[in-house]
Formats: C-alpha cells, sequence, structure tokens
C-alpha cells in the first residue's frame, strides 16, 4: 500500500460571449453637478468584479480619478439593456459599451472646457487627477468639479454618453463552415500534481500550476483571483462534488451542505498562477473573458494526474475514493 | 411555551428582546436588531456564513436558541470596526482581495476574530482549522487564509 504521485496536465480555448441571436450590452454614463460619472447599467456585479474593472475603463477613458467613477448596476427595470452576466461576456461587452459610452462623454466634458477656458478643445488634455487643462499650461485649466457644475448652471449642457457592444450574430459560411461565434477565445494550460492512496483510494491535489493568456489583465489582482478561485471549482468538481453520485441511479444524492462535499480551506492545493497578455482586437484595452474557463482545465489535469499515478482512467466525476479503488481492482483483477 | 424578555448586549450596547420560543440568535440580530451582516445560509450550522463572537467565542448564530444565551455578550461584524476605523483582519482582508461576493466575509472575520484572539500568532494549520466550518464559494480560500495570517502579523506590529 502506497501513495502513488502523479502529475497531470491539460489545456483549454474559451470563447468570450455568445453566438444566438447577437449579443448586445449598452451603457449609459452622464455627470452629476459636482463631477461624479454615473455609469447605468443592467449589467450583474456577482462578485467577479465587473463594477471595479468598468469603473477603470470609464476612468482611463475619461481621463479621471477612479474615485470619480460610481457604478450604478443591476436594475433591468430602468437600466440600459445587458443580454446578462453569463457567457464569459461582462469583461468584454460591457466593458466596450463602457468605453464608447465614456468616449462620447470625453469629448462633451472637453467641449464644455474649450468653452469656459477660451481655447480649442482639441487642444485640451486631462491629467488624471481632475483637472482638464491646455496642453503645455498648468494656468489655464479647470477642475471636473468646477467644469460640472459649470455644465449644468452656466452652459446648460449634459456631460453625457451612450454606449453599446454589438456582437452581430454569426452566420456558419456553408461552403467552408467558417464563422465568428465569440470575438475571441482564451487560452490556458494548467498542470496538477496528486497523490493517490491505493489503500484508501482518496485524491490529493498537492499543487496546481495555471497559465492563463487573457489579452489584457485590467485587473491583474482579480484576474489571479478568478483563475485560483475558478481552479477550486474545477478541483471540486473532480474530487468532490455531485448531486448524484450513482447517476443515473438517483439514490444516495445529498441533500444539503452537510452531505453536499465541497473542499475547504484544509484540502486546497498550493497554486502558481502566470497570467499572460496578448490583446485581443476586440477586447476593451484587450481584454478577453476569462470566467467561467478557469473551472474547466484543472478537472482533466486531475483526471491525467490519477492515471499517471495509479493508472486508472477514470471517466466520470468526481473522481471519488469508492471509483479509484474500483478502477484499481480492474487492473489488478486484469 | 410562552415568550420570553432576553438581554443581550451586543456589540457593547445592552438590548431587550422578546424571544418567541426557537427563534435563533441569528434572527434575532437581523430581524430584531437590524444587524445584517452575519448571513443566513444555510441554517443548518455547515456554512458559517453566519458565524457571530457569543462570549468571545465563535458561533454559527443560526444554531443558538436566543432565549439559551440571556444575558450573553454577542459581537458581530458591525461591532468590530472601533471609532469607525477598520480593524486588522478588515483591513488585510480587504487590501488581499480576501472577499469576492462578500457572502461569506462577515462569517471568516469572525471566525478570524475568535482564534486571533486565543492564539495571536497562528499557524496556517491554525488558520485552516478555524476557518473550516466556513464555506467560500468565490475564493478558493488562498487569499482568505493569507488575510488572516497577515492580520495576526500587522497586530502584532501594533501591540510591539
Amino acid at each position: 500500500m502506497a501513495r502513488l504521485f502523479g502529475r497531470g496536465y491539460a489545456a483549454v480555448n474559451y470563447p468570450t460571449g455568445m453566438n444566438l441571436g447577437g449579443d448586445p450590452s449598452q451603457a449609459l454614463i452622464h455627470a452629476t453637478t459636482t463631477g461624479t460619472f454615473v455609469i447605468s447599467l443592467s449589467s450583474v456585479d456577482l462578485g467577479q468584479g465587473l463594477k471595479t474593472v468598468v469603473a477603470q475603463c470609464a476612468a482611463e477613458t475619461l481621463g479621471l480619478p477612479i474615485e470619480n467613477i460610481l457604478v450604478d448596476t443591476a436594475d433591468t427595470d430602468t437600466g440600459p439593456h445587458c443580454m446578462g452576466t453569463f457567457a464569459s461576456r461582462g469583461t468584454h461587452r460591457i466593458g466596450n459599451a463602457v468605453i464608447m459610452a465614456a468616449t462620447e462623454a470625453r469629448a462633451v466634458l472637453l467641449d464644455v472646457a474649450a468653452e469656459e477656458l477660451e481655447v480649442d478643445a482639441a487642444d485640451l488634455e486631462t491629467d488624471g487627477t481632475g483637472y482638464v487643462k491646455l496642453k503645455g499650461s498648468e494656468q489655464r485649466k479647470i477642475h471636473i468639479t468646477d467644469l460640472a457644475m459649470a455644465a449644468h448652471f452656466t452652459h446648460g449642457r449634459t456631460i453625457s454618453g451612450r454606449g453599446v457592444y454589438m456582437k452581430d450574430k454569426s452566420e456558419v459560411v456553408p461552403e467552408t463552415g467558417e464563422m465568428d461565434p465569440d470575438s475571441c477565445q482564451a487560452h490556458a494550460c494548467t498542470v496538477a500534481e496528486v497523490e493517490v492512496d491505493d489503500e484508501t483510494g482518496i485524491v490529493e491535489v498537492l499543487a496546481m500550476y495555471s497559465v492563463y493568456e487573457v489579452g489584457r489583465a485590467l485587473n491583474p489582482a482579480m484576474a489571479t483571483q478568478q483563475v485560483e478561485g475558478g481552479a477550486w471549482m474545477g478541483i471540486s468538481h473532480a474530487l468532490f462534488e455531485t448531486t448524484e453520485p450513482y447517476y443515473p441511479v438517483r439514490d444516495h444524492g445529498p441533500r444539503d451542505f452537510t452531505e453536499y462535499l465541497m473542499p475547504g480551506a484544509g484540502d486546497i492545493p498550493v497554486q502558481h498562477s502566470v497570467l499572460l497578455e496578448r490583446p485581443a482586437a476586440t477586447g476593451p484595452f484587450g481584454a478577453k473573458g476569462i470566467g467561467e474557463m478557469t473551472a474547466n482545465s484543472p478537472i482533466p489535469a486531475i483526471a491525467n494526474a490519477i492515471f499517471d499515478a495509479c493508472g486508472v482512467r477514470l471517466e466520470h466525476m468526481p473522481f471519488t475514493p469508492e471509483r479509484v479503488l474500483r478502477g484499481i481492482d480492474e487492473l489488478h483483477a486484469g | 411555551m410562552p415568550s420570553r424578555i432576553v438581554t443581550l448586549t451586543v456589540n457593547d450596547a445592552d438590548h431587550e428582546l422578546i424571544a418567541t420560543p426557537g427563534l435563533t440568535l441569528l434572527a434575532a440580530l437581523r430581524d430584531a436588531l437590524g444587524l445584517t451582516a452575519a448571513k443566513r445560509g444555510c441554517a443548518q450550522g455547515t456554512c458559517g456564513s453566519c458565524v457571530v463572537l457569543l462570549d468571545e467565542r465563535a458561533v454559527p448564530a443560526c444554531l443558538v436558541p436566543v432565549e439559551t444565551v440571556d444575558g450573553a455578550a454577542v459581537r458581530t461584524l458591525e461591532g468590530v470596526a472601533a471609532g469607525g476605523e477598520l480593524d486588522e483582519v478588515q483591513s488585510a482582508f480587504l487590501d488581499g482581495f480576501a472577499t469576492q461576493c462578500g457572502f461569506c466575509t462577515s462569517g471568516m472575520i469572525m471566525a478570524a476574530e475568535a482564534l486571533l484572539a486565543d492564539n495571536p500568532s497562528p499557524s496556517r494549520q491554525d488558520v485552516v482549522e478555524a476557518i473550516s466550518g466556513n464555506v467560500c464559494r468565490c475564493t478558493g480560500y488562498e487569499p482568505i487564509v493569507a488575510a488572516v495570517l497577515d492580520a495576526a502579523r500587522r497586530r502584532a506590529g501594533r501591540t510591539a
């Protein structure tokens, strides 16, 4: 009886967004009287960090501090349309829509500033700290708060912008099978190192190495967290979670969290994650979607590592001790 | 069974509330006192999202009938930031990206507070055990474990 070491890898290419009847998201942005730019969205931030990332996109495009951005999400009664938070589409689709809206708003912002400063709008720049100023001059400048006040109360203007990112439905070319269903694809590879206990059948993931080509990591800390949180879900899918452990027989299904197993803090491997950036032409600042894919490659990587460790080729998840032991028995019987 | 009047000291403030039979500490905190940081996840003590400090011990508030803890001192996440300043655990969670959707965060922080009060310089294994009753579905746990260890270092640095 022994603990057998194995290493396996798996790679994944993953589409950003979907290709049903087209895939649009819209964004509206407007300045309040004091120069806060409110981004209105129907889109949902369910913890993945959409609000942070679109605020970054808006701040970068407007040339203003991120503190000047307020993101108002998730009201589908009153917000501009969004297809939803799924298909790894949020950062790409909504980020693009927000950049478009912020670009339009920036043009108005510079136009009003030009009137206030009595210069040509083309000669103005933003300095990233909240000022719009004449290029090359330290004196001819106006703060965004004063600018927004002037727009509202002197010029009767709204500093606002509209954005829509519309991925048209892509039809298949009958002759060749060609199509563009997804705008861009992210790529990743995961290596899993495991130990298989050939007496108990328990598989322990010792370490996990992941490399993700994400286009551009708009927020590297959150992108890394998505990679590692997703890997946890993959490990959980590979080794722990199931609602029907003897599918298609529905017996012994878990009824609650005491029976539905998930890895806890003590079951996690050491993770090493690397992000590679090859900007996508269609992406917001080059970003691709890496939402769903992060749970994918850990599963076949673990299956391959189990095979490497003990020669058992498992084809049904989760890779429970029972399945591992039955596999080992079959090998010995053969 | 009749209802009872129960006295609790919650985040240093005394409260009297009517405890109907079987009313949980979690329901009392959320519904009677409006303290909604502790979350109702599984309501059976297995997810940890409702963990609060009860007389300085971390407990799942969903399993505590409030009539059984008359006179107890309770601390919730709302009572952690003294004077509106985030404490070391909260700061470490914030700086270390130890929260994503946030549903487990309150319970995680309270479990960490109980650990650090008892053991100011925990090992990684101590941290893992302290949060073993808390489920997180987003982070993969690593940022949380790292944040609790970071909080211990910050607290040691502050008191040194």
